[in-house]
């Protein structure tokens, strides 16, 4: 495949940049903690030790949630599922939109047509919405949110990956490829894929980020990963009565939560410039590659 | 790009005479709308009701007893084939009928129906005072391109884009009502019978977080949209013309950032659907999102149908009107048209 490292290349440039250097900083530390943090737990985090929202001690340094349980370590083991469940959730809807997006970019006419109306159906649910919606009668499992996220994420990486591979099907290099007799499945990975990559990359940040958001919004509505395991989305629901007596059980989550989605998103920002030389942000991507319908309307006038 | 075809269609419009293409686009994205919402219903049909395994006890659980295992079936048809029980669902639907609650026997339309008014209000207030305060953060960012406003400005922005609402909605109660400070109530249950706009007190903090979480999004693309604008060739050209630069930015930058910004304020209001869920969760708000929330945890299936329902023809209905919006906005197809 040519160009098979570019993405590496972009990554490296990225990490480099002073947005990049700060948004790895801030989520490299957090998601550190969270695969680490399992193995060094002092305590149980299942288990109930102390008093009820017992304030820090020197033996449990952020005190003890709504059921006498150590907050540190809690914190600490309750990070790497939903990191894993995010990763899993934005690896699927970023690759089946890669593969709609493209898709309907290469064969253009009713596949392109059909796709885009499935696609425009998908985008109807809120993501959040969407996730309840599946979890609601089939109960919240781990590898159902997973699916339930990714499937949400699908249809905007589609849009998106179809107006980058646009351009790219029209270019020269396509149709010789073509002409030499290249099956359409070739051309499609071997040289549309690695010319719209900086835009994958760029979703793939995003959509990783939107991920944490979403499972643990769920989480802390009660329909993510279930009790008694640890999750950061859950403890600050559980914790949120006992705000006065011991703030920390809420603040900690939450703060792990914040510097992680600031650090994902500032990395992802740095990723959308370096791979873009333009002054946008990420977002503003993804408008103009027509996510609110836009580009098709505009174009419909024009036609 | 999509200025690019707009400049094209100014010279194809001025061209193509007499019938305004609007009406046209107009008619073909309802009718549109109203596929997109038909085949949502089909999805939202099958998550809930069409999934292998028997619906009736998935909502019962351990409280499944053979009469009540039936009153469900009865109520949800569910003794019947799949597509015969799809047809009665949206036949009812169309009647404007959506059947009624299993938790507690009272038609979905009443229960919902005034949380619907509920939620409306939080999405439009947070959603207005977002905009207008996101938007003139924007525009004065990009006037003073380069300047410590800017810079730390859209540092916060890229900061706040990335929160979750229950993040900010919980950093709100610590600081306004339970740590810091004791000024607001945590908890915005407004009582029944009162309208939202009768409790403004309850209001501030649903609807701060809501407007904290939409607002960096729309002062990046005001922002960018600005900066865009004063670097084309007619802003030039008026200040070639020797226009003051107040005259400059709001008279001739600003009316062309217009478009762009609308369609992240209708991307915005459409992530105001799925952000009322939890915000009326934490805030205990009788809205459509709270009672989402409770419709899944009972797995109250008439509730939960009606509801997403709700959300999501919310949804079609709002892109339309923002595509039109921003057509009627640029004043590139004004002065073509």
């Amino acid at each position: 495949m040519r160009g098979g490292w570019e993405w590496l290349g972009l990554l490296a440039r990225a990490a480099r940049t002073p947005r990049g250097v700060a948004g790895i900083t801030l989520a490299g530390v957090v998601i550190l903690l969270a695969i680490v943090g399992p193995f060094v737990a002092p305590h149980q985090p299942t288990v109930s030790v102390t008093a009820t929202f017992a304030p820090p001690s020197s033996a449990y340094p952020l005190g003890a949630d709504d059921l006498g349980r150590d907050v540190l370590s809690r914190v600490l083991a309750g990070g790497w599922l939903l990191l894993a469940v995010a990763a899993g959730s934005t690896a699927l809807g970023v690759g089946a939109g890669v593969l709609v997006g493209i898709a309907a970019a290469y064969f253009g006419g009713v596949t392109d047509g059909v796709l885009m109306r499935l696609v425009d159906v998908l985008l109807a649910f809120p993501q959040l919405v969407f996730a309840l919606l599946l979890v609601s009668v089939l109960g919240p499992h781990v590898w159902l949110i997973l699916v339930a996220v990714g499937i949400s994420h699908a249809p905007q990486v589609a849009r998106v990956v179809r107006a980058a591979a646009l351009d790219v099907c029209e270019r020269d290099f396509v149709r010789a490829v073509e002409l030499l007799g290249a099956p359409a499945r070739r051309v499609m990975v071997g040289e549309v894929l690695p010319n719209v990559l900086s835009v994958v990359m760029v979703e793939l940040g995003l959509r990783f980020t939107y991920s944490i958001l979403i499972i643990a919004g769920l989480s802390f509505l009660g329909f993510g990963i279930q009790p008694p395991a640890a999750n950061w989305g859950l403890m600050i629901n559980e914790n949120r009565i006992g705000l006065v007596a011991n703030p920390w059980a809420v603040v900690a989550p939450v703060l792990l939560i914040a510097v992680l989605t600031i650090g994902l998103n500032t990395f992802t920002d740095a990723i959308a410039r370096t791979s873009l030389g333009v002054e946008r942000p990420a977002e503003q991507l993804a408008v103009v590659a027509g996510v609110s319908g836009e580009a098709a309307s505009l174009g419909e006038v024009v036609r | 790009m999509s200025v690019l075809t707009a400049r094209m269609g100014a010279v194809r419009l001025r061209g193509f005479g007499r019938r305004h293409p609007l009406v046209r686009l107009v008619v073909m994205r309802a009718c549109l709308g109203v596929v997109t919402l038909w085949l949502v219903s089909v999805v939202i049909f099958a998550a809930t009701q069409a999934l292998p395994g028997n619906a009736a006890y998935a909502v019962l659980g351990h409280t499944a007893t053979p009469q009540r295992l039936q009153a469900v079936e009865a109520e949800l048809h569910l003794n019947r084939p799949v597509v015969s029980q799809y047809e009665s669902w949206i036949g009812g639907v169309l009647r404007g009928d959506f059947g009624s609650s299993l938790a507690n026997g009272e038609s979905v339309a009443a229960l919902i129906g005034p949380r619907v008014v509920n939620s409306a209000v939080l999405v439009v207030v947070s959603g207005v005072i977002g905009t207008l305060i996101a938007g003139a953060l924007g525009v004065l960012a990009a006037a003073r391109r380069d300047s410590w406003f800017d810079h730390v400005a859209s540092v916060v922005a890229l900061g706040v884009t990335a929160l979750p609402e229950f993040v900010v909605a919980i950093a709100l109660v610590i600081l306004f009502s339970v740590l810091v400070l004791h000024a607001l109530p945590a908890v915005s249950a407004i009582p029944p019978g009162s309208e939202p706009w009768q409790n403004l007190k309850e209001l501030v903090l649903p609807v701060a977080t809501l407007a904290i979480v939409i607002a960096p999004y729309i002062f990046r693309m005001a922002r960018g949209a600005m900066v865009e604008a004063m670097e084309s060739d007619y802003v030039e050209m008026a200040r070639l013309k020797g226009l003051t630069r107040r005259r400059v930015l709001l008279l001739h930058a600003f009316p062309n950032a217009i478009p762009p910004v609308v369609q992240v304020v209708g991307l915005n209001l459409l992530y105001l659907a799925g952000g009322i869920v939890v915000v009326e969760y934490v805030f205990n708000y009788p809205g459509v999102g709270a009672a989402l929330v409770d419709a899944v945890s009972n797995r109250d299936i008439p509730v939960i149908q009606f509801v997403v329902l709700v959300l999501t023809a919310f949804y079609v209905f709002v892109n339309i009107i923002t595509d039109v919006v921003a057509l009627l906005a640029s004043p590139r197809r004004r002065t073509a048209g």
